[in-house]
């Protein structure tokens, strides 16, 4: 096992803690080097963070090791650093959604999820670029400038997580948060070669999650094995009274899930690959990975069968009206008047007027186009016909996997139809930069949980490919005993995990 | 329904644009007019292949799950101070939030 502290997965560095092998303190300065190494800023490095709290982390981290020095560690994972995508309230700590019109805001309560990682006693290493109000598929929509790829960095992160998943692949940080609308932590997780879970819906409180889209938006893990990502959704999972839509009921134990799934064994689970998700227009080094992790399966003794869900093909339209008009009417509340950004214009504007100068000034492109997207989608005369018509649509989909989960156990297919383009190379073409999301929006439609888990590099160009795992709502351990199983035949045939081929960073400093 | 588009979709006016950031509360200048009304005609365009897929028996759906009011106790709990909650104001004075006029000139 490496000597590099920043090498090894947050179960390791539990057991290291634990057996009084290294200190909170020792392993936190060590990822805060590496980010001092390898971050450097918007112009050059990778850019996954936006704040870091470097202050804030040790003093939690040396609190961390008095606890266990007297014999009281709050949890397993007590002393093990961590990253929070800045869409995360955090109590004292900057939290800027990655928009201009948040820039410097500190909030004065954390999200319920910050809340429970402190309460465990993870240090928080700091908050994790995205793209602004987490619209996007690549994190160039950040204000604060793009995160790179560690794998190409003229490359994208996936997005709009892209800060968090980029931090894992770089070693700046064992694991992270992010949260997933539409894709946003497993395509990130896809074309960076990390692990990325969206939960079920409500299984994590979304309390303190600036809101890009109620009725989709999920926070969960993103690691660099199946095992932490079990470990940190148990931690941050279960009830919450303080939000209204977090479901009240437990989960099956997750991480037992993980550790079953990574004995290989996959006798008679029943494998669905949903034909809606490949063929045509998919990038082929994706799909021969894809096929050869599914063959993987196969010899693990599962049963693999091609499944149909028709109305998967307007889940990208559906998302796309549904999104806009919630986020129009979430980010209604950045007025200018209680809390960000206020621009003021000459002469003696009104109060209105302050809002309009501050919403164009604090505002990007993709946020503005979204608005007012939604706003259209909402207006008189056209909500029957777009927005109505969408939440009809929804029940489509959500019927698609009702039947589908009838004859199969989870369903597959690659994460995204691509490995991770170039920067720059979408970013005018709204459009072929949503389709990125086809494999992934439909769980988010129904509420499901899914799993990335990386599959291989492509041949084309080397880069990580995604293997996606989608199951019934609340039976998340699903899962994670497929992906566990698969990353333990993939990581047998590679010889190691798939990160250890990365390139090695530069340093910036 | 009085203004209910005919069918096939109208590709949305940079005027119509102009209207929707009015109620949308954004002030956009003109590039970024010319910029966004074609992006945003081009997408609609995509995101009307939904029309008409689903019939009047299908249900719609607003959320993933089933929606039930949850109720607590009417007790009072702490919440923020007035200094906390100010404390990103863009302006304050005498612990009130400072917000620019409200009435026009004319009032």
């Amino acid at each position: 096992m490496s000597n590099d502290w920043t090498r090894r997965t947050a179960a390791e560095l539990a057991e290291a803690l634990a057996a009084g092998e290294v200190t909170s303190v020792e392993l936190t300065r060590a990822h805060l080097d590496r980010i001092a190494a390898v971050d450097g800023d918007a112009t050059s490095g990778i850019h996954a963070f936006l704040h870091v709290d470097t202050e804030g982390a040790l003093a939690q981290a040396a609190a961390s090791d008095e606890r266990r020095a007297g014999g009281t560690p709050l949890h397993p994972l007590d002393g093990v650093p961590i990253a929070v995508k800045d869409v995360l309230t955090t109590k004292g700590l900057p939290t800027t959604c990655g928009s201009k019109i948040l820039e410097g805001w500190v909030p004065p309560y954390d999200a319920t999820v910050v809340r429970r990682l402190k309460a465990a006693g993870l240090p928080i290493l700091g908050k994790t670029n995205m793209d602004e109000f987490a619209m996007g598929s690549s994190t160039e929509h950040s204000a604060y400038g793009p995160t790179r790829n560690p794998w190409d960095q003229t490359r994208i992160p996936g997005g709009s997580g892209g800060g968090s998943a980029a931090a894992v692949a770089s070693f700046e940080a064992p694991f992270a948060i992010g949260t997933d609308t539409g894709g946003s932590i497993r395509q990130p997780g896809a074309v960076t070669g990390t692990v990325g879970v969206k939960p079920t819906y409500g299984a994590v409180s979304r309390y303190g999650l600036i809101a890009l889209a109620n009725s989709l938006d999920q926070a969960g893990p993103v690691t660099r094995t199946v095992l932490d990502a079990a470990l940190l959704q148990e931690l941050i999972g279960g009830h919450d009274p303080l939000d209204s839509t977090s479901v009240d009921q437990p989960l099956p134990s997750l991480v037992d899930a993980a550790r079953q799934g990574a004995t290989g064994d996959l006798t008679g689970v029943r494998i669905g690959v949903v034909s809606e998700m490949s063929g045509e227009g998919w990038q082929p080094g994706v799909m021969a990975r894809f096929q050869e992790s599914v063959d993987l399966l196969v010899k693990a003794g599962a049963e693999v069968v091609e499944v149909s869900c028709p109305s998967f093909v307007h889940a990208l339209a559906t998302y796309y009206l549904i999104l806009p008009a919630e986020c129009s009417s979430n980010l209604a509340k950045f007025d200018a008047m209680r809390y960000g950004l206020r621009v003021v214009p000459d002469g003696n504007p009104s109060a209105e007027d302050v809002m309009r100068a501050t919403r164009d000034a604090g505002f990007g492109d993709e946020v503005k186009r979204r608005i007012i997207l939604g706003t259209y989608a909402l207006s008189s005369g056209y909500y029957d016909a777009y927005y109505g018509q969408a939440q009809k649509v929804r029940t489509l989909i959500s019927r698609d996997f009702e039947a589908a989960f009838e004859r199969v156990d989870v369903l597959v297919s690659p994460t995204a139809p691509t490995t991770a383009f170039e920067l720059g190379e979408k970013l005018d073409d709204p459009l072929a930069m949503y389709l990125n999301d086809l494999a992934t929006i439909p769980a988010n439609l129904a509420g499901t949980p899914g799993i990335s888990v990386p599959a291989g590099l492509a041949e084309e160009d080397g880069l990580p490919v995604g293997f996606q795992i989608l199951a019934p709502a609340l039976a998340d351990d699903r899962c994670y005993r497929v992906g566990a199983a698969l990353e333990a035949l993939l990581t047998a045939e590679w010889g190691g995990p798939l990160l250890d081929r990365a390139p090695a960073l530069e340093e910036t400093r | 329904m009085p203004d209910r588009p005919a069918e096939p979709v109208e590709a949305i006016s940079r005027d119509e644009v102009a209207r929707l950031a009015d109620l949308a509360r954004i002030d956009l200048d003109e590039a970024e007019l010319d910029h966004l009304a074609p992006q945003l005609a081009v997408i609609l365009e995509s995101v009307a292949s939904i029309r008409g897929v689903a019939g009047d028996d299908v249900p719609p759906t607003s959320h993933p799950i089933p929606l039930a009011n949850v109720f607590r106790e009417d007790v009072v709990v702490p919440g923020l101070t007035a200094e906390e909650a100010l404390a990103g104001a863009p302006a304050s004075e005498n612990g009130r939030f400072s917000v620019p006029r409200i009435l026009g000139d004319e009032q």
